[in-house]
C-alpha cells in the first residue's frame, strides 16, 4: 500500500487513535534479551565452526602501485588452503564494486576492486586473500607472502585534496568526486544586503561507527542444489544477496542471505557489497567448503569506513533580532578513496543543516573530495552532525555579535507549528522535496530551556567563576528526516497453533525490532506479545527489503507490518464471521480469540481460524480437530479456495511513503573546563526530542542514551589521526578513544510527541537523534566556558590548552559578550 | 589478530624456570600476566620462539611487608598488591599508583613485577619504583643480582633484564620521616595510559616544615624521571609553600615528546600543574597528625586518588 | 615446524572439559571455537573492550589476553555459567533485561561476568561505585546509563529479592 498525502487541513489530526489496552507505547522488556543475556545470541563468528577462515593482506601504503606478489614462501604454511589475488577473479568479480547511489552531481564516482587490481588507494585496501584451516594459519600465510609496491605520493587532508597537487585517481581532475549546488532565493545578494553579516570557517574531523562486533561473512555452497547461503553481519541482507547474486552470476533465487544477531552497525554495515562479502561466497563455491571471514579490530579501522570530516565556510546575513536573511554555505567534504555510497553524506549535510530554522535565502555548495584514506560512508547521523554544527555555530556567532541570548536568536529563526508543512524548496537525500511534515519547534526549545535551567545558568556561571571554576552551557537543535523510502515490507502469518509469525526484510543491530514489531502486531491482532515472533533480515522470509539505516526501521517496517497485520485481521474476521454466523464488524479479537462483541461466548480461537483458512485440513493438531465443529456443509458449486482468496491466514504488505517524516529535538550540555589542565568534564546533558508516537519508550530512550555517548565521543575523544603519509596512527582501541562509562554523562530526557501525518502509526525515526547535535552543543558550551570562539571539533585538552595560549597572546578574539561589548544592534555592519 | 606460533613451557618451580630460560636464551620470553605481552603477540609485533609461563610459580605470588618496605613477588598481580593492607600502610604510594594502572580486570591478571620489566615509560609502577629508590631482583641459572631503579630502566620498553634472566621480585622501600605521598595523572580517559603522571613524596620535619620534595614522572621521558624539587620548597610549611615554583622547576627540567594525545608543550604544562598539585597533597598528607612520624600518609580518609588528580 | 599441541583440561562452568590446542590458542578462541561456548565475545583482541571477559577462579579477566594452556586446572566461568543450573537467570542477567542494559548484546557477556564478580565482593554499591565497576568495559550502544541502573537493580535483587524498581540515576 502507498500512503498518499492527507490534505493540509486534515494533516494535524491525522494520527489514528489506537484502541486500549495497548502494547504499543509501553516499556516492555525485550524479547531478544532472553537469549542475549544468557550467552545464547548467534553472532556471525558464532557460526561455521568447521569453516575455513580467510585473512587478507592489506596495503601498508596509502597510495601505491602493486608491482609483484610472491605467494611462494607461504605454500609450506601448515593449514593453508588457498591464496587469491586480483588475477584469479573471474567475470564480474574482476570489475569494480558497484556504485550504490548514483547522483547527477557525482560526476566522478569511483569504487575499488574486491582485491586491488593495480593500484591501492588507502592503507588497509585488500590485496591478497588467504584461506586456511583457521585464522591463525591464515595470518601465518599472510606474513609469509610478499607484495612489492611502488609507493606513490598520497593525498591526505581536505586542504591537500582541494589543492590537488597530487591526484588520488589520475582520471579525476581536482580530486573532485562530486559537486552540488542548491539554492533557494539569491542568498549571496541577501547576505550582502543584510544589516549584519559574518563569515565563519569551521572544521570537523573524522570519527567512525566502530560497532563492538566488526564485519563478517560466512558462506555455504550447496553443490547439489546449486545454491548459496550467505550469513553476513550486515544492515541489509537483501542488498548483500542481490549484490552477490549479480557478482557471482547466480539467479537471485539461488542465493539466500541471513543476518544473524549483529553486534552494532551504526551505518558502516549498510555498505554492500564489501569486498569480503563477494569474495567469501565465491571461494565457498570454488572450494565447495564453508568459508568464513571475521573482521578483526585492526581491519575494521583501516578497511571499513569512516565519517564526518568536513571544512565549512559559512557566510550569513541577519537583522538586528538575529533573524537570518541569507545563508551561503560552502562545504569541502572528505570522501576518502572511494565513493561506493555516493554523495549521501554531504547531501544530507547540505540539506539538514537548516534544522528547525528558516534561513531566508539559502545557497549551499559542496565538493566531495578524494583522499588516500578509508572511504567515508554514513555513520549514525550521516552528515547531520556536521550540518547542525555549521548552523548552530552560526546561531551562536550571531547571538554573540548582537549581544543577544543564544536561545533567543534561535527562537527568532524557528519555523512555527502553524507553518507546517514547511517546504524548504530543496531536494533531500532521497531526491524528494525537503518538506517538514510536522513538529513544534518552539515547544521543543522551551522544554530544553526548562530542563537544563537555561535562564538560571548565568548566575551559576558567575558563582562558579568566583570559585575559580569555569563552566559553560551550550545548546543545539536539529531536524532529522527519518523513515526515508522507497519501501519496506511486512509479512504476518497466524499458524494453527494460534502463534503469530512476522517477518520483515530489514535487519536489526540492537534496536529491539523483535520486541517493537511484536508490540505493533499484538495490538493490531489482539494477541499477546509473547505469541508473536519476529524475524528480520532473512531473505528466505522476505525477499524485498531495503535495509536498516536513516532511522527508518520503525517507520518503514513498523508501518508495513501494521498494514499486513490489519490484512490478516480482516481475513480472520471474515473467516470467523462465516464460521460463527456473525458479521465481521460485530467481531473483535481479544487475547487470541475472535468473539462476538455482543456475546463473547460466541467465539473461535485464532488458531482454529487459521485451520479454516486452509481447505486442506488434516487433523495434525488439536486446532485442526477443533475446527471440524465449524465445518458446516460444503457448497460444492464453489471452488474450495474462492476466487481472489488464498489459503492460509497470512498477509504481506508494503509501506511506501511519499517522503521522509521529520523528527526534531534540542540538546543542551553543561561542561566544566579545568582552568589549569584544560580537561573537559560534562556536568549535565539534557535532551528534548520529538519522534512522534513512541512505540516503546524504554527502547527510544536507550537509543538516545547510546547516541549521546557517541556524541560525547565525537566531540571530545574520537578522531582518526592520519599522518601525512596516510598511516592511521590510532588504529586500535588503545588510541581511538571511545568513551567508557567514566566519560559518559547521565542523559536527562524530555519527550514531545507530535504525531507524524506521514504514516498510519504516527511515528518518526529515533535511531540517530542522540548523536546529531552533540558536537555543536559541546562547541557552544566550551566556547561559553572559555570566552573565545571554538571552530574546530572534536577538541581534546591539548588543543584547548593551545587555544588558551593563542587567546592570551591576542591571536584569537574574545567572544564579544566576554569582552563586555554592549548590545550591538545599532553598530555598523561588521566583517571580521 | 592472532599470535604467531611459539613453544610453550610451564615450569613448576623457580629452578626449573631458570633452567628453561637458560636453555632458550635469546629466543625466549617470560610470560607473566600477559597483559602487555599478549597484545603485542596478537598484533604480531613480536614473535618469540619460546614462552616460559611463570604463572605456575605460585611460590612467587607474594606481597611481603616488613619494617623496611614491601617485597613483591613476580607472580603477585597488581590487584593483590593494591589490596594488601600491610603494604598500603607501609608504602601508600603503591596503592595510590596501582589504582591508576588500567582497569581492575587488567590488574587482576597483570603483575607488578611484569610491568616493571616491561618498562613502559607510561607505566605507573616504573615511577613508583624510581621515586622510592627501589630495586628488582633478577635471577638466572647459577646466580642472582639486584638492580636499583636508577639502573633498571634503560630505555622506552627496555629494562636491563637479559636473556636467560628472570625478575623474581621487586622491592619498594618505605619512606622515612614524616613523609606524605601522592600519585596523580592526567589521562585522556579514566584508566588510560597517562599523558602525564606524577608520583610525589614530601618529607616534613617536626615543625611541619618541608625538608625534602621529590617527584617522579610518567610519559614525559624515555625512562622514569625523578626530580628533586626541594630547593623551591625547603623550609616552607604546607600552607606557605610555593607549589607553583616547584611546578615551574619541574617543567624546566623535562623534555617531553608529542604524540596524538598530547603535544610536548602541553605535557610540559601538565608537569607544571600536576607537580604542584601532587606535592601539595603529599605535603598535606605528611602533615596529617594521624600519619605520625614515619608514614607516607594514607589516602584512606582522603578523597579518592583518582578524583583528586586532574582527571574528570 | 608442526605446532606443539597440548591436551588440556579446563573446568568450565563447573564441567570438566578437554581440548587439544596449540600453545598459541587464545582462551577466548578455545572457549568459543573448541568448546562451542560462543557467549564469550571478541571485540578487540588487545584487552581494551572487555567483551571477552570471563571469570578465572572467580576473578574477571580478559580471555583474549590469556592462552588456553595457561588456563589449565583453573575454574572458568563464562556468561553461559552465570545462570542457575535450573536455567533461571542470574540476578545480573535479570536486571539487564529489566533495565534495558543491552541493545545489540555484543558487549553484554563481558559486563555480566564483571558485574557478577563485583557484586559478590561489593553487595551494596552506590551509583558512583556501580559506574566505576563497569569502567573497564566498552559498550557502543547503550551509553552505559541503563547498565549502571542494572548493577544497582541486580544488587537489590541479590540482597532482598525485592522487585522494587531502581530510581533514575542522578546527573553527576
Ligand atoms: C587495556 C590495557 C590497559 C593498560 N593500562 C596500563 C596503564 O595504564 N598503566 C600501566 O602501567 N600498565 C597498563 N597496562 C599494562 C599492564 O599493567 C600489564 O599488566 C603490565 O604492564 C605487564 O605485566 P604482565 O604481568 O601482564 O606482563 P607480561 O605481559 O606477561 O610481560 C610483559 C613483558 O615483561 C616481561 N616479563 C614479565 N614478567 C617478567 C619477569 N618476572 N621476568 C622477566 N621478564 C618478565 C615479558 O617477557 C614481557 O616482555 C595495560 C594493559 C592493558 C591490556
Ligand atoms: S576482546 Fe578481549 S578485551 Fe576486547
Ligand atoms: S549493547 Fe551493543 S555494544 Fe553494548
Amino acid at each position: 500500500m502507498t500512503i498518499t498525502e492527507a490534505p493540509p487541513a486534515a494533516r494535524k489530526k491525522a494520527a489514528p487513535e489506537p484502541p486500549a489496552p495497548r502494547a504499543v507505547g509501553s516499556p516492555l522488556p525485550r524479547k531478544e534479551d532472553l537469549r542475549l543475556v544468557m550467552g545464547e545470541g548467534r553472532f556471525l563468528d558464532d557460526l561455521g565452526r568447521d569453516a575455513y577462515e580467510a585473512a587478507f593482506i592489506r596495503s601498508p601504503h596509502a597510495r601505491a602501485r602493486v608491482l609483484a606478489i610472491d605467494i611462494g614462501p607461504a605454500l609450506g604454511v601448515e593449514g593453508l588452503i588457498a591464496v587469491y589475488t586480483y588475477q584469479d577473479l573471474p567475470g564480474r568479480l574482476a570489475e569494480p564494486l558497484p556504485m550504490l547511489i548514483p547522483h547527477p552531481g557525482l560526476t566522478h564516482g569511483r569504487t575499488g576492486y574486491p582485491l586491488a587490481k593495480e593500484y591501492v588507494n588507502h592503507v588497509g585496501e585488500a590485496v591478497v586473500m588467504v584461506v586456511a584451516r583457521d585464522r591463525y594459519a591464515a595470518e601465518d600465510a599472510c606474513e609469509k607472502i610478499t607484495v612489492e609496491y611502488e609507493p606513490l605520493p598520497p593525498v591526505v587532508g581536505i586542504e591537500n585534496a582541494f589543492r590537488a597537487d597530487e591526484l588520488v585517481h589520475p582520471d579525476v581532475p581536482g580530486n573532485v568526486a562530486g559537486h552540488v549546488v542548491q539554492e533557494t532565493g539569491d542568498a549571496r545578494a541577501a547576505v550582502a544586503a543584510a544589516p549584519y553579516s559574518l563569515e565563519l570557517h569551521l572544521d570537523i574531523e573524522r570519527s567512525a561507527c566502530m560497532p563492538m562486533e566488526g564485519r563478517g561473512v560466512f558462506a555455504r555452497w550447496d553443490v547439489a542444489d546449486g545454491s548459496l547461503r550467505i550469513y553476513s553481519s550486515t544492515q541489509t541482507s537483501s542488498g548483500v544477496r542481490a549484490a552477490v547474486a549479480a557478482k557471482l552470476e547466480l539467479p537471485l533465487l539461488k542465493v539466500e542471505c541471513v543476518t544473524p544477531d549483529v553486534g552494532g552497525g551504526f551505518g558502516v554495515k549498510i555498505v554492500h557489497p564489501w569486498p569480503e562479502e563477494v569474495l567469501v561466497p565465491w571461494v565457498a563455491r570454488l572450494l565447495d567448503h564453508e568459508v568464513k571471514w571475521t573482521e578483526d579490530r585492526r581491519e575494521h579501522f583501516i578497511s571499513s569506513a569512516h565519517e564526518r570530516g568536513q571544512l565549512q565556510t559559512v557566510r550569513v546575513g541577519f537583522d538586528g533580532r538575529g533573524r537570518i536573511l541569507g545563508l551561503d554555505v560552502d562545504i569541502l567534504h572528505d570522501n576518502g578513496a572511494y565513493t561506493q555510497y555516493g554523495l549521501i553524506v554531504p547531501l544530507i549535510t547540505s540539506t539538514q543543516l537548516l534544522g528547525p530554522y528558516k534561513p531566508g535565502a539559502y545557497r549551499v555548495e559542496f565538493r566531495s573530495l578524494y583522499t588516500n584514506t578509508v572511504m567515508v560512508t554514513p555513520y549514525r547521523g550521516a552528515g547531520r552532525p556536521q550540518g547542525v554544527y555549521a548552523m548552530e555555530r552560526t546561531m551562536d556567532s550571531i547571538a554573540d555579535h548582537l549581544g543577544l541570548d543564544r536561545a533567543d536568536v534561535r527562537e527568532a529563526n524557528l519555523i512555527r507549528p502553524e507553518e507546517m508543512p514547511y517546504d524548504h524548496g530543496l531536494l533531500f537525500q532521497d531526491g524528494r522535496p525537503l518538506v517538514y511534515d510536522s513538529g513544534d519547534f518552539p515547544a521543543s526549545l522551551d522544554k530544553i530551556k526548562k530542563l537544563v535551567g537555561w535562564d538560571e545558568f548565568a548566575a551559576y556561571r558567575e558563582q562558579a567563576r568566583a570559585e575559580g571554576r569555569r563552566v559553560g552551557i551550550g545548546l543545539a537543535a536539529y531536524v532529522e528526516g527519518t523513515g526515508v523510502g522507497p519501501y519496506e515490507g511486512g509479512h504476518v502469518q497466524i499458524e494453527t497453533s494460534g502463534k503469530v509469525y512476522v517477518a520483515t526484510g530489514l535487519t536489526s543491530q540492537g534496536q529491539g525490532h523483535e520486541t517493537v514489531f511484536a508490540q505493533v502486531v499484538a495490538d493490531e491482532l489482539g494477541v499477546a506479545v509473547e505469541d508473536v515472533t519476529v524475524t528480520t533480515g532473512d531473505t528466505r522470509r522476505m525477499g524485498y527489503a531495503v535495509g536498516t539505516f536513516a532511522s527508518r526501521a520503525a517507520v518503514m517496517s513498523g508501518n508495513a507490518i501494521a498494514l499486513a497485520a490489519r490484512g490478516v485481521r480482516d481475513k480472520a474476521l471474515r473467516i470467523a464471521g462465516e464460521a460463527l454466523g456473525v458479521a465481521p464488524r460485530k467481531l473483535e479479537i481479544v487475547q487470541g480469540v475472535v468473539r462476538s462483541r455482543d456475546d463473547p461466548a460466541v467465539s473461535i480461537p485464532l488458531g482454529t481460524v487459521a485451520v479454516l483458512s486452509n481447505p486442506l485440513r488434516y487433523a495434525f493438531d488439536e486446532a485442526s480437530k477443533a475446527a471440524t465443529q465449524f465445518g458446516g456443509t460444503p457448497d460444492h458449486s464453489r471452488p474450495p479456495v474462492a476466487e481472489g482468496d488464498e489459503p492460509g491466514l497470512e498477509a504481506r504488505e508494503f509501506f511506501s511513503p511519499p517522503r521522509a517524516t521529520y523528527a526534531n529535538g534540542v540538546h543542551a550540555v553543561i561542561v566544566e573546563t579545568d582552568p589549569e589542565t584544560a580537561e573537559i568534564t560534562v556536568l549535565r546533558y539534557c535532551v528534548v526530542h520529538d519522534c512522534g508516537h513512541l512505540l516503546n519508550p524504554m527502547i527510544v530512550e536507550g537509543q538516545v542514551h547510546g547516541g549521546v555517548a557517541q556524541a560525547v565521543g565525537g566531540a571530545l575523544y574520537e578522531r582518526m589521526h592520519y599522518d601525512e603519509s596516510g598511516q592511521l596512527l590510532n588504529a586500535s582501541f588503545m588510541d581511538f578513544l571511545m568513551p567508557y562509562a567514566s566519560e559518559t554523562p547521565v542523559v536527562e530526557i524530555d519527550h514531545l510527541e507530535t504525531a507524524s501525518p506521514m504514516n498510519p502509526l504516527g511515528i518518526k525515526g529515533a535511531g540517530e537523534a542522540g548523536v546529531i547535535p552533540g558536537t555543536a552543543a559541546f562547541a557552544s558550551a566550551i566556547e561559553d566556558a572559555e570566552g573565545f570562539p571554538i571552530t574546530k571539533m572534536p577538541i581534546q585538552p591539548c588543543e584547548l590548552f593551545r587555544l588558551r595560549q593563542r587567546f592570551e597572546a591576542g591571536e584569537i578574539p574574545p567572544l564579544r559578550r566576554r569582552a563586555g561589548a554592549p548590545n550591538n544592534v545599532d553598530e555598523e555592519l561588521c566583517q571580521p | 589478530m592472532k599470535p604467531p606460533a611459539f613453544r610453550y613451557h610451564s615450569p613448576r618451580s623457580l629452578p626449573e624456570a631458570l633452567d628453561t630460560l637458560d636453555a632458550v636464551g635469546h629466543d625466549g620470553k617470560v610470560l607473566a600476566g600477559g597483559q602487555s605481552l599478549i597484545p603485542i603477540l596478537n598484533m604480531r609485533l613480536a614473535a618469540p620462539g619460546h614462552l616460559v609461563d611463570i604463572n605456575g610459580l605460585t611460590e612467587l605470588a607474594y606481597v611481603r611487608t616488613d619494617a623496611d618496605g614491601v617485597r613483591v613477588g613476580a607472580l603477585a598481580r597488581h590487584a593483590d598488591v593494591e589490596a594488601d593492607a600491610d603494604a598500603h600502610r607501609a608504602v601508600s604510594l603503591l596503592r595510590q599508583g596501582l589504582r591508576l594502572v588500567a582497569h581492575p580486570v587488567i590488574r587482576n591478571r597483570g603483575t607488578t613485577v611484569g610491568s616493571l620489566v616491561h618498562a613502559d615509560p607510561s607505566g605507573e609502577m616504573t615511577a613508583v619504583l624510581s621515586l622510592l629508590g627501589g630495586s628488582v631482583e633478577l635471577a638466572r641459572l647459577g646466580g642472582t643480582r639486584r638492580v636499583g631503579a636508577a639502573d633498571f630502566f634503560t630505555g622506552p620498553l627496555e629494562s636491563c633484564v637479559e636473556p636467560g634472566e628472570m625478575a623474581v621480585s621487586a622491592y619498594f622501600p618505605r619512606l622515612r620521616g614524616r613523609t606524605g605521598t601522592e600519585f596523580i595523572e592526567a589521562a585522556r580517559r579514566h584508566g588510560d595510559y597517562a599523558m602525564c603522571g606524577v608520583a610525589a613524596a614530601v618529607t616534613l620535619d617536626d615543625d611541619l616544615r618541608i625538608v625534602s620534595a621529590r617527584a617522579a614522572y610518567l610519559s614525559v621521558s624515555p625512562v622514569p624521571l625523578v626530580l628533586d624539587l626541594t630547593e623551591t620548597l625547603a623550609g616552607a610549611t604546607p600552607d606557605t609553600a610555593h607549589w607553583r615554583a616547584a611546578g615551574e622547576l619541574a617543567a624546566d627540567r623535562t623534555e617531553p615528546d608529542s604524540d596524538i594525545h598530547a603535544t610536548a608543550e602541553y605535557r610540559r604544562h601538565l608537569v607544571r600543574v600536576l607537580t604542584a598539585r601532587a606535592l601539595r597533597t603529599a605535603a598535606v598528607r605528611g602533615a596529617d597528625p594521624a600519619v605520625g612520624g614515619d608514614g607516607q600518609g594514607s589516602d584512606d580518609q582522603g578523597s579518592d586518588d583518582r578524583e583528586c588528580g586532574a582527571r574528570d | 615446524m608442526t605446532e606443539q599441541m597440548h591436551e588440556i583440561e579446563l573446568r568450565v562452568n563447573g564441567v570438566l572439559r578437554t581440548a587439544t590446542v596449540p600453545s598459541r590458542r587464545l582462551l577466548s578462541d578455545c572457549l568459543r571455537h573448541d568448546l562451542g561456548l560462543t557467549g564469550t565475545h571478541v571485540g578487540c583482541e588487545h584487552g581494551v573492550c572487555g567483551a571477552c571477559t570471563v571469570q578465572i577462579d572467580g576473578r574477571p579477566m580478559r580471555s583474549c589476553l590469556m592462552f588456553a594452556v595457561s588456563a589449565r586446572g583453573h575454574e572458568i566461568t563464562t556468561v553461559e555459567g552465570l545462570a542457575d543450573p535450573d536455567g533461571s537467570m542470574h540476578a545480573v542477567q535479570q536486571a539487564f533485561r529489566e533495565c534495558h542494559g543491552l541493545q545489540c548484546g555484543f558487549c553484554t557477556p563481558g559486563f555480566l561476568t564483571v558485574i557478577a564478580a563485583y557484586l559478590r565482593d561489593h553487595p551494596d554499591p552506590t551509583e558512583a561505585e556501580a559506574r566505576e565497576a563497569i569502567g573497564g568495559n566498552l559498550c557502543r550502544c547503550t551509553g552505559y546509563q541503563n547498565i549502571v541502573k542494572a548493577v544497582l537493580r541486580a544488587a537489590r535483587i541479590l540482597n532482598e529479592g525485592t522487585d522494587a524498581p531502581v530510581a533514575e540515576e542522578a546527573p553527576r
